[in-house]
């Protein structure tokens, strides 16, 4: 099922913006690979180039190529939705779907790409929940609103709304960022249990979380402001933390800079 | 040396001695209004200047001067502050309901005298002036018609026009649409009706009926069409554009296509404000007298069907009425004003009861 991810040369643009240029990096299977770095380094713009989420701003491009499992995702042919149905998100504050119960928002994938068999969905959205470490908490209200949740209850029906869609490939931008410390550890033993179906990549700020949860870490940093953000290192997570091969991550980590 | 760099340094704002503060009795704001209010009273009619009405203003007035200065000197300047902007505001509040209470008193109590179930079961057919009877059956078919076709017409492609403007539009011709609709908001409804007829009664609508032109209902729905269109779609507009983008991203990232995350995820978000914008472009069209003046004709007999001969409307019914020679009419157009605006608020009730009917909002 999960599928390894490459890009080779990507730059992305926000109109004349470079954001990020020449990234080169390779993402294995059943693996969580964590993108660090400084604010505005392009940590955010390569994950979302990665399921084409960045072409949706005004002016956005990318540049280069991104492969899945050979399959060049930004293919004249593809199909976008294919490629988001393929390579799930997830993202920095909870967006549950306000006009949608818990159940629907779980099955909205499914049943807004034409599923519409209830019993399909009532497993699908069970198994999702399930996998989302949340059905117990929510499985005697799953027609109240998704929106009346908690911060991280909302967080992980976000995560089950993606997985219910069986992508290959989650992308998670920052998705503990706006949660406390009970919610991120809920989502992170989540992460974990994934990694035995899903090719994960996470963009995080917290270093501790990076050393915790990914197998692969990536370090991206830009010289100024202004200037385009590149992929200094990138290599196994013990290896960036005990010792990483370039100065400047060495820096960030230990928090001399960023 | 050290002193003089002490006195340099800003002072910082000096800490009160105690969090607590004098206050003003509780009774001390309504007993400030009745004394202001005696003395207006003592004022205006002791120098016999004027009624009740200039007692209540200048009594505000006094009311107003009374508190700060009273407030000033047991709260402090702060407090008096807050205290005058606070019941300016009230007055603000009440000012704006009096004129609204006003008219709905007026229609009450003098739309209730031919409130009758003659009234609304039949029309002006062979009602002479000195003819006590007579009804408005014929002009609630008309409004309800025009304004219903009227609609059928604008919102849908109100709500399609605000799609494409926020969702898909790019560059110059969005923004000529976006231009466009500014100016039809200013467009007066008399010009509506004189395009209209212009346009279709004398142009296009004898094609269809022996080469002579013909007043319709329809007409008059095209005209208020023309009325409609820019609110529906500048209110919808607004309230798409309120719509986070984080959910349409959502929707997309579960590889939802463009048009069905607009179809189901952004309009049913929005769709409470949508309702209501709508709700007031429809009330604003059953209002409407001019265009309906010009192109339905405004018959004094039940017309079922809009599309040949003369309509009236509800509006055009009051403002027929009103200028009637007939010591009944005037009764008649204020029950029909009354009608008019009972039947605006139960299409809006019910409207927004039917937005709502999703029960996870609110």
């Amino acid at each position: 099922m999960a599928k390894r991810v490459s890009a080779s040369n990507v730059t992305a643009y926000y109109g004349a913006f470079k954001a990020i240029e020449n990234i080169n990096l390779t993402v294995e299977p059943k693996t969580v690979t964590a993108l660090i770095g400084p604010s505005g380094c392009g940590k955010s713009t390569f994950l979302r180039s990665i399921n084409r989420m960045h072409e949706v701003l005004p002016g956005a491009r990318v540049e280069g190529s991104l492969t899945i499992d050979d399959q060049d995702i930004y293919h004249r042919d593809v199909d976008v939705t294919a490629v988001r149905r393929t390579i799930g998100m997830v993202f920095q504050r909870p967006n549950p779907f306000p006009t949608m119960s818990i159940f629907e928002n779980v099955v909205a994938g499914l049943k807004l790409n034409g599923v519409r068999k209830k019993s399909i969905l009532d497993e699908a959205a069970e198994k999702a929940l399930r996998s989302a470490n949340l059905w117990d908490e929510v499985k005697d209200r799953l027609g109240k609103p998704g929106a009346g949740l908690s911060g991280g209850q909302q967080q992980r029906l976000c995560i089950a709304r993606t997985i219910a869609v069986e992508p290959q490939v989650v992308l998670m931008d920052e998705p503990c960022s706006a949660l406390d410390p009970i919610s991120t550890l809920a989502i992170e033993d989540l992460m974990f249990q994934l990694k035995d179906k899903f090719t994960i990549i996470i963009v995080t700020h917290n270093m501790q979380q990076a050393a915790r949860v990914s197998d692969r870490t990536a370090f991206f940093s830009i010289e100024k402001t202004g200037d385009p953000g590149r992929l200094i290192e990138y290599d196994n997570t013990q290896k960036i933390f005990s010792n990483p091969s370039v100065k400047k991550t060495e820096d960030y980590i230990t928090g001399r800079f960023g | 040396m050290s002193t003089t760099v002490t006195s340099h340094r800003p002072r910082p704002p000096a800490q009160p001695e105690s969090l607590r503060a004098r206050r003003l009795p509780a009774y001390a704001a309504p007993v400030i209004a009745v004394a202001a209010l005696a003395l207006a009273a003592a004022i205006v009619y002791g120098a016999s200047i004027g009624g009740p009405v200039l007692v209540i203003v200048l009594g505000a007035v006094l009311y107003l001067v009374g508190l700060f200065a009273a407030s000033n000197a047991v709260e402090g300047r702060r407090s008096a502050r807050n205290r005058t902007w606070s019941a300016l505001i009230h007055s603000a509040f009440v000012l704006a309901v009096v004129p609204l209470a006003s008219v709905v008193w007026t229609l009450v109590s003098k739309g209730t005298e031919r409130l009758d179930a003659n009234f609304f079961n039949t029309s002006m057919n062979n009602i002479g002036a000195r003819d006590p009877n007579g009804g408005a059956y014929h002009a609630i078919v008309g409004t309800l018609e025009q304004v219903g076709i009227a609609a059928l017409i604008t919102v849908p492609l109100g709500i399609l026009c605000a799609i494409y403007i926020v969702e898909y539009g790019r560059g110059r011709f969005a923004f000529a649409i976006r231009f466009f609709v500014d100016v039809m908001t200013g467009i007066p409804s008399i010009v509506t009706g004189l395009f209209v007829l212009a346009f279709w009664v004398l142009i296009v609508s004898p094609w269809f009926n022996d080469g002579r032109p013909s007043f319709s209902g329809f007409a008059a729905a095209l005209a208020l069409s023309v009325l409609m269109l820019p609110t529906i779609v500048r209110s919808t507009e607004e309230m798409l554009r309120l719509v986070p983008p984080p959910l349409r991203e959502g929707a997309y990232a579960l590889g939802v296509p463009k048009w069905k995350t607009i179809l189901r995820v952004v309009v049913p978000t929005a769709l409470p404000g949508i309702v209501t914008g709508v709700m007031l472009s429809i009330a604003r069209a059953a209002g409407e007298t001019a265009p309906v003046l010009l192109v339905a004709g405004g018959g004094a007999a039940i017309n079922f069907n809009p599309f040949e001969n003369n309509q009236s409307s509800l509006a055009l019914y009051v403002y027929q009425q009103a200028g009637e020679a007939s010591k009944y009419s005037p009764a008649r157009a204020w029950t029909a004003a009354l009608t008019l605006v009972a039947l605006v608020l139960i299409l809006t009730i019910a409207a927004k009861l039917l937005a709502r009917r999703n029960r996870l909002s609110r």
